[in-house]
């Protein structure tokens, strides 16, 4: 018997197609931001809230994850903008694959920000990188200020986490300094946001975040 | 649950591998990170339930378990992390980063003699 090494990633596939994405996304000057979060913490509604707030001939698309329906791509197509559903069949996550055979087969105009809306599920996307050049995890405040601790291999990859559902601070035992201190001890770089879809309350330092990446992406496009 | 998933990476991977040396593969070594995402026990049980009926079977799965560590960014030191405290336990900085936890890779693979 000879023992061999064996230096890659068990997921190096998934890896190699990430990178064929990113590469593209970079070509074609596009922002591409996997969302990450629990079932119910908010990714549609607050997608829902970011595309009502482009303008019309802004050239944005959605790619939305989920297990069975395309309930939530009806619901983000009433505000004009190209979406495609994915629809994973049982699958607890989005990988590279997916979203490569979703954007060959949909083949959408130039794009200069595609939001990827990832399954509903704190543990399973976070091995799985989709090319991405911004990973964005929501936390509501309706679950446990300790979710960062109790899911840290999502949260230490995290570049941005959404404290979601703000306006329900009053009704709830979230300690929202708890949830700050315990995003940080997993993942020190993160940038936390508190924002609220339902009042609007912080959504505009969203907005400026993702036009800022967008326009740092789209500058240094060298084929516009 | 996606150890079913990364299962079948690595008998992918594996098969490879035995097709190129045109040799059995008796067992594959993975390291695992404790931020990986990736429960052992439960990728043990989705790996064997997909070798049994394959042409690779017996085929055994060894698994080193690595620790989350991170780096202070002041002083370097490269310490575990215990209870998510990540901050340097000779400095004291809070500044650190991470320094290991999420790997997800193989090792080595045993090769039978031919």
């Amino acid at each position: 018997m000879t023992r061999v090494p064996v230096e890659r990633k068990v997921l190096s596939e998934n890896d190699r197609l990430a990178a064929e994405l990113r590469q593209g996304f970079l070509q074609h000057g596009t922002l591409c931001v996997n969302l990450i979060s629990s079932p119910g913490s908010g990714k549609t509604m607050l997608l829902e809230r970011t595309l009502a707030a482009f303008e019309p001939d802004r050239r944005v698309a959605v790619l939305t994850g989920d297990i069975q329906t395309d309930n939530d791509a009806q619901r983000l197509a009433r505000y004009g903008f190209p979406v495609r559903q994915i629809t994973t069949g049982g699958a607890c996550h989005l990988d590279a694959r997916m979203v490569e055979k979703a954007l060959a087969e949909w083949r959408p105009a130039p794009i200069d920000v595609l939001f990827v809306e990832n399954v509903g599920n704190l543990v399973c996307p976070s091995s799985y990188d989709l090319g991405e050049e911004a990973r964005v995890v929501l936390l509501s405040v309706t679950e446990g200020e300790d979710k960062p601790l109790k899911y840290p291999a999502t949260f230490h990859r995290a570049d941005l986490v959404v404290l979601n559902k703000i306006d329900l601070l009053p009704y709830v035992p979230f300690r929202i300094d708890l949830a700050r201190e315990y995003i940080q001890r997993v993942q020190p770089d993160a940038e936390i946001m508190e924002v609220s879809c339902t009042t609007g309350a912080g959504l505009d330092t969203w907005r400026q975040w993702i036009e800022a990446l967008s326009s740092v992406r789209s500058s240094g496009n060298g084929n516009s | 649950m996606h150890e079913m998933s990364i299962a079948a990476s690595m008998l992918e991977a594996v098969q490879a591998e035995s097709t190129r040396r045109g040799a059995h593969v008796l067992a594959v070594g993975v390291k695992i990170g404790a931020l990986s995402g990736v429960d052992s026990e439960s990728l043990r049980f989705c790996f064997d339930a997909l070798v049994r009926d394959t042409d690779l079977a017996p085929l055994s799965l060894e698994v080193e378990a690595l620790p989350w560590r991170h780096r202070c960014r002041h002083c370097a030191r490269d310490f575990p992390v215990v209870d998510y405290h990540t901050e340097c336990p000779r400095c004291g900085s809070p500044e650190t980063e991470m320094a290991g936890g999420s790997e997800l890779e193989f090792a080595y693979m045993e090769i039978e003699e031919t």
